[in-house]
């Protein structure tokens, strides 16, 4: 006889290694995309993201004297891993995953008190970090050069750029898109002319462009996204809030100043909108909890990430703006709340309804 | 109780629950199905005793036997049959009246506040009973189910039957359940042994298999807001548990502990198995061993207070007496020493 336990005596069949296991399984076409799209060095930096990441938290459960089977069984450092793996440029150096895994594991989540407790998601701060201390490796991309094409590296060549720093040849190295307008608008060039040969919106849905790992192919992110809304891992709202603090300003923006200001749809295609918006702010442990904080929340990402590319100095920003919307959660779920069943929203209790004439 | 307040509060609407409290429970559901006639005399007994203008009785619509049976058994009569979405915990007071009335109960109310009262279709079948044929409550019918129970089913038996023979009249165990509840899954109490007796609350007798059970070790809280949206009142249980788990229960006041029902659907969605209605019973039991505490502490320095002023008045006393003695002593010497005077003086003058 099992001893005393308090009801309730039934279960769902969930697990947070459940809710993992979704996400990664959401994020797989995409990532294949990736792989197809980018050859071996993009295959390289994932694998080497995921090995550095699990090894990390096992040393430091094991320094900290906790269970790691346990911990290591529930997915999230995969997923920290494979989030952070996708928001790399996919040609990068093995250094650079292994660096960026390790300080999401260890800095960013365990030294917090691991999982549940990381105030800043893993894997956005990992990317800032990087993005700071070696702007040059974290900037370095190259255009689409699918496994199948012939310009593409094979399996040896990919080892070679992975973990020899060999440079890509001429030719493949190319800017994303953000960069180049914001490089070009600096030059005073008006959009139109920038745009000319570089925009190809049923292209870049697709998502074939120059960009990081896995954040290029907007359907399969979309579709990835809808899973993870079908199957209640995430609810709307915060990709929605954060899709329309792009799309909404960009739209203003670009009836008042069209030879400066991107339309909506640019901003949506590319850099890492929508994986950010399903995949990145939608991290449970670093976002608010009620859903009214969570549209507020949702619009500050999107806000904060169109500002930062119109104004900012750098080209992206979308992990600069989900670090300050993850800092300011626990303001937001410090005012917003879900109203209390009998009570207004200020939790006073209702009073009565005194009907007249009875 | 109810109905006798019911009376003083002027209730407008009666509501009869016939969503059952709890998944595994299906007694009124039977009961409804098979006695919807005399469930709909006992409720018009109750109408009358009370003098709602409205009633009606609330069915989850996964029972569309017993809505068809109750409505049929309703018709021609005042009392409305009402089809309610099927979701736990639907067979609750305060969110059977919100689905059928809009109306929420104040926070610290009771439904009365807003003119509703609420009663089990089985509490009018008892009070049909009892008032046409003056048979007091001495049986009810109570589920016996679970996965490790040969034929579930629903029996009839009189208060004081013991579980154990409950089970047996229902094909025994098979093998030996995970869980012996005494009640529903949701809120039931887990019981060691089946050696005891049905009480009038008691709606169900469940055999868990592990299966259903699906107990394993609690992770720790991933903030995924599951519990959050699975609170029908609205409350954060992530963070109250939060509060809890650091020793500060009144800090989980602040967000709603009291307004919790402990109908365990947190619990339940809970992907990281965290025993959260446990810990918010918990903190209710130590904030009222607090209060308790407190209380008894303000009545003992009551008391010693009291003593203390009572030492003090009588040490008052006893001095005042003193003096007074002294006073009356020294006088008596005064006047003696006068009168001793008053001869000396008059021999003198003699």
């Amino acid at each position: 006889m099992t001893p005393l336990a308090h009801s309730p005596h039934a279960h769902a069949q969930v697990s947070v290694g459940q809710v993992m296991a979704t996400v990664m399984l959401a994020l797989t076409p995409a990532t294949l995309f990736g792989f197809w799209l980018y050859g071996w060095p993009a295959i390289n930096v994932w694998l080497v993201s995921l090995g550095v990441a699990l090894l990390a938290e096992s040393v430091t459960l094991r320094i900290m004297g906790r269970p790691i089977k346990a911990a290591l069984m529930d997915g999230s450092a995969l997923l920290t891993a494979w989030l952070l793996a996708l928001s790399l440029p996919p040609w990068a150096p093995w250094w650079l995953a292994a660096v960026g895994s390790l300080f999401a594991i260890v800095i960013a989540k365990q030294i917090f008190g691991g999982l549940g407790q990381n105030l800043f998601n893993p894997a956005m701060a990992a990317r800032v970090m990087l993005l700071i201390s070696f702007p040059l490796e974290m900037t370095s991309w190259i255009g689409a050069v699918p496994i199948t094409s012939l310009a593409a590296p094979g399996f040896v060549d990919g080892l070679a750029i992975t973990f020899a720093g060999t440079a890509p040849a001429d030719g493949i190295s190319s800017a994303t898109l953000l960069g180049q307008v914001k490089t070009d608008l600096g030059r005073g060039i008006g959009l139109d002319q920038i745009l000319a040969g570089l925009y190809h919106p049923d292209a870049m849905a697709w998502g074939q462009r120059a960009g990081s790992l896995g954040e290029t192919s907007a359907l399969l992110l979309l579709a990835g996204g809808g899973v993870l809304i079908w199957r209640r891992i995430i609810t709307w709202h915060i990709p929605v809030a954060m899709l329309a603090g792009v799309v909404v300003p960009a739209f203003l923006a670009s009836l008042i100043d069209p030879a400066h200001a991107p339309g909506p749809l640019y901003h949506l295609l590319s850099g890492g909108v929508i994986l950010g918006a399903f995949f990145i702010a939608t991290d449970p442990v670093s976002s608010p909890n009620a859903a009214s904080g969570q549209l507020v929340f949702g619009l500050g990402c999107g806000l904060l990430t169109w500002i930062i590319r119109t104004w900012g100095g750098y080209p992206e920003g979308v992990a600069f703006a989900v670090m300050l919307m993850n800092a300011a959660t626990p303001v937001i779920d410090r005012y917003l709340k879900p109203r209390i069943y009998g009570r207004d929203r200020k939790g006073v209790a209702l009073t009565p309804a005194k009907e007249s004439g009875k | 109780m109810k109905l006798n307040l019911s009376r003083r509060s002027e209730v407008r609407t009666l509501i009869m629950n016939g969503g059952e409290c709890e998944p595994y429970l299906t007694c009124d559901d039977r009961l409804m199905r098979e006695r919807a006639a005399k469930i709909v005399e006992g409720i018009r007994i109750i109408r009358h005793a009370t003098g709602a203008a409205e009633v009606m009785v609330g069915i989850e619509d996964n029972k569309p036997e017993a809505i068809e049976s109750m409505m049929a058994a309703a018709q021609g009569t005042e009392v409305r049959v009402v089809a309610v979405p099927a979701m736990y915990p639907m067979g609750s007071e305060k969110q059977l009246i919100q689905v059928l009335t809009g109306q929420e109960v104040p926070a610290g109310g009771r439904a009365a506040d807003i003119g509703v009262l609420v009663h089990n279709v089985g509490t009018a079948y008892a009070v049909r009973d009892a008032i046409r044929f003056g048979r007091p409550l001495v049986s009810r019918i109570v589920t016996v189910s679970g996965g490790a129970v040969g034929a579930p089913g629903n029996l009839e038996v009189p208060i004081g039957t013991l579980a154990s023979d409950l089970v047996r009249a229902c094909g025994g165990l098979r093998g030996t359940p995970a869980r012996l509840v005494l009640g529903g899954p949701m809120m039931g109490m887990q019981v060691s042994g089946l050696d005891v007796p049905i009480v009038k609350g008691s709606s169900g007798v469940l055999a868990l298999t592990h299966a259903e059970v699906e107990q394993t070790q609690p992770g720790p809280c991933i903030r995924c807001s599951s519990c959050v949206r699975a609170c029908p009142m609205g409350l954060l249980p992530l963070e109250m548990a939060a509060r809890i788990r650091i020793g500060d229960p009144v800090g989980s006041v602040d967000w709603g502990l009291k307004d919790c029902i402990a109908c365990g659907s947190c619990s339940y969605v809970c992907p990281a198995h965290i025993p959260l209605v446990h810990w918010f019973n918990h903190a209710k039991g130590e904030l009222a061993a607090r209060e308790r505490l407190k209380l008894k502490n303000e009545a003992t320095k009551r008391l010693a207070d009291e003593r203390n002023g009572r030492m003090e008045r009588i040490a008052r006393e006893r001095e005042e007496a003193a003096r007074q003695r002294a006073a009356k002593k020294a006088a008596a010497e005064a006047a003696k020493k006068a009168a001793a005077e008053a001869a000396k003086q008059a021999e003198e003058v003699a």
